[in-house]
């Protein structure tokens, strides 16, 4: 066995093992606890979960994308908020109004592009200026959100149409849209990370932008075009959404990044770059919608869920530089 | 964290391409404080109200509480770390704070709150500096573990002081001394002490040195550990006056008081110019800073704008500083990424 590998095979199952303690610990604990009546393990239940890891989940993986790629992107929430206020206000702008239906289609690649072009507003920066992305990202979160602010005050926007809704509430072999627009974006990503030039080279620019450089790949487009993956991954865990419910607050989708890069890290990729999976953000996403709805169902209350999660996330880390033997090596020189 | 395109940067600049004209050499050095007075000149002339001195006098009061904690931050990002648990910190001392207020009387709950929080300040240095764990993510999870820290404390309440007018607890945030309002005199007070803490002491020094170059830091004596576990209790400490400045000005508060302005904190720092991988910042810098976000909000709004357009304004601000900051150091203004 190479050294090393020992370890990179416990952070990969980590998570998995941690949900299945996870589902193990609750639909015990449930037997005792629970405050209804129906099985933890319910299908109906998981499926709910899965829905419900969506909006999250979408941001989380784009945001593995581009932690990967050695960037970080603070401005999701206000993207998201964004893309979800075109969405349903370009429904009623009067220039489609004879559209009927077909009104839909427009909205959504109205509320992608949003997404698309805020993401590569930040990349393009990034690119062009040398900025650091954290700084970037953290300036737009504010300008996005003022934007979002700007465009209707306070006030929720609101749009109701029925043939959205009732496509975002279908279920499709037992699967709500929202899970399907989850996992199709979990398999999307895994192809475009693991077999294309392009996510061999935004691993390659994480790992050490210099050799990156040195060998010729060019750094700042591939930046861009993981910063507008990004932006469209927000705006579109804000379609997927907002066809469901319908009517955004201003404030919706404040501090979802922060939700998603817990999400990353407990998948287990590194800030730094140059390492990760969109799988395990996946089960990271899992991990945390298990832990919100477990501690739910055995009538813990919902501020326990946010110590819960801050002290595993700290716990993730330590485990993960204790299991690391990369970083032992490096102690004892 | 550390992006690595922007240390090659500031190494290349730093050899082959000092900037060679005294105006960029100007900007490299003093860019913050000369935006700083272009703002102010331009609204001034915009609207002759903006340089009225209750007009200052309320933008420094209203900046009080957010100034109180970058002035920690500023310690924390100096020594090369991320403090994002700020505004969650701030959330638990001020609803801490009010609620011993009416259980054990004011002069107690206040040493006690700021007990509490140094105790959290305590636990991020420990996990930060002693186990040299990440500190985007401890304190990002620390954000989490203390809002839900404060929620089960006020059990999901806001929290009210029953005897609003009877107190002298709200001398803090409502209190003037020699015509001036107290929580500027606590923000001048604490920026003064820190400044010079941080600029002509050792400590101050080490701060400096831990950021700059940690490995350099460790082989000329200096416990690394130590200061990064120092720089969080200062940042605590910081913390902590602003929950008492913003629980003394409300006499009640609701659980999610602080919530975001971790962000801000962070943007007011940057706008100082301390660069988010340590080894140079100054206090007076993230006054500067501070306060250019302060009047920025307040000049849009007197000559007419709509209040969330400081945001947008915002984040221009903050890019151009700190592109025309990293730009002046490399001697040029586009950035050397392919």
């Amino acid at each position: 066995m190479q050294p090393g590998s020992l370890s990179t095979f416990l952070k990969r199952g980590a998570i998995w093992a941690f949900i299945a303690v996870e589902l193990a610990f609750f639909s015990v604990a449930g037997q005792y606890l629970s405050v209804t009546d129906t099985a933890f393990l319910d299908l109906d239940n998981m499926l709910l979960l899965l829905k419900q890891s969506a909006p999250i989940g979408i941001i989380a993986l784009g945001m593995t994308v581009v932690m990967i790629n050695g960037n970080i992107d603070l401005s999701v929430g206000a993207t998201f908020a964004l893309a979800a206020i075109v969405l349903l206000d370009s429904m009623t702008w009067p220039i489609f109004a004879g559209l009927g239906d077909w009104v839909i289609p427009i909205s959504w690649a109205l509320a992608l592009a949003t997404g698309v072009v805020l993401g590569a507003i930040n990349g393009f920066i990034v690119w062009k200026t040398g900025v650091d992305a954290f700084i970037v990202t953290l300036g737009a979160m504010l300008g996005y959100r003022g934007l979002v602010f700007m465009y209707n005050g306070e006030q929720p926007t609101s749009h109701l149409n029925w043939t959205l809704i009732d496509f975002a509430e279908a279920q499709v072999l037992g699967l709500h849209t929202a899970t399907w627009f989850l996992l199709g974006t979990v398999l999307v990503l895994w192809l475009v990370m693991n077999f294309t030039v392009h996510g061999r080279n935004a691993y390659a620019i994480g790992d050490n932008r210099e050799a990156a450089v040195n060998a010729g790949i060019r750094v700042g487009p591939h930046m861009m075009i993981n910063f507008m993956l990004i932006g469209f991954l927000a705006a579109l865990s804000a379609v997927v959404f907002y066809s469901e419910s319908g009517s955004v607050n201003p404030n919706d989708g404040t501090l979802y990044e922060l939700w998603a890069i817990t999400a990353v890290v407990l998948g287990g990729t590194k800030l730094t770059g140059g390492s990760g999976s969109v799988v395990a953000t996946f089960g990271g996403v899992i991990a945390i919608q298990l832990l919100r709805k477990g501690l739910g169902y055995i009538g813990a209350d919902t501020e326990t869920v946010n110590l819960v999660i801050g002290l595993i996330l700290i716990a993730v880390l330590f485990l993960d530089r204790q299991l690391n033997v990369k970083g032992r090596q490096e102690l004892r020189t | 964290m550390a992006d690595t395109a922007s240390t090659t940067d500031a190494k290349r600049g730093g050899k082959d391409a000092p900037p060679r004209e005294p105006i960029l050499k100007l900007v490299a050095k003093q860019g913050i404080l000369i935006a700083f007075v272009l703002f102010m000149i331009g609204f001034a002339l915009a609207n002759s109200r903006f340089l009225d001195p209750e007009n200052i006098m309320g933008v420094i009061r209203s900046s009080a509480i957010l100034g109180v904690m970058a002035l920690g931050v500023t310690f924390v990002v100096i020594s090369g770390n991320l403090d994002l648990s700020v505004g969650s910190m701030m959330s638990f001392s001020t609803i801490v704070v009010l609620d011993l207020h009416d259980k054990i009387g004011p002069a107690l709950a206040i040493p006690a709150m700021f007990a509490l929080t140094l105790c959290l300040g305590a636990f991020i240095g420990f996990l930060v500096g002693y186990l040299k764990l990440n500190s985007l993510i401890v304190t990002l999870g620390m954000l989490s573990a203390i809002h839900g820290l404060t929620l089960t404390w006020s059990g999901g309440q806001n929290m009210d002081i029953a005897d609003k007018s009877g107190t002298w607890f709200s001398v803090f945030g409502q209190g003037e001394m020699l015509g001036i309002p107290v929580p500027i005199l606590l923000f001048a007070l604490l920026a003064a002490t820190l400044g010079v803490v941080l600029a002509r002491t050792p400590f101050g020094r080490k701060v400096y040195a831990v950021g700059g170059n940690g490995t350099a830091a460790t082989f000329s004596g200096i416990r690394r550990a130590r200061v990064v576990f120092l720089c969080y209790l200062v940042s605590a400490f910081c913390v902590a006056c602003a929950g008492l400045i913003q629980a003394s000005r409300s006499l009640g508060s609701q659980n999610t008081v602080g919530q975001g302005m971790e962000l801000e904190v962070l943007a007011a720092v940057i706008l100082g110019g301390a660069s988010l991988l340590g080894g140079s910042g100054a206090i007076y810098k993230t006054v500067i800073g501070v306060l250019i976000l302060g009047f920025i909000q307040n000049g849009l709004l007197l000559i007419g704008l709509q209040f969330y357009a400081q945001y947008v304004v915002t984040w221009i601000i903050i890019i151009l500083a700190v592109w025309l900051d990293i730009g002046a150091k490399r001697g040029r203004f586009l950035s050397p990424i392919a």
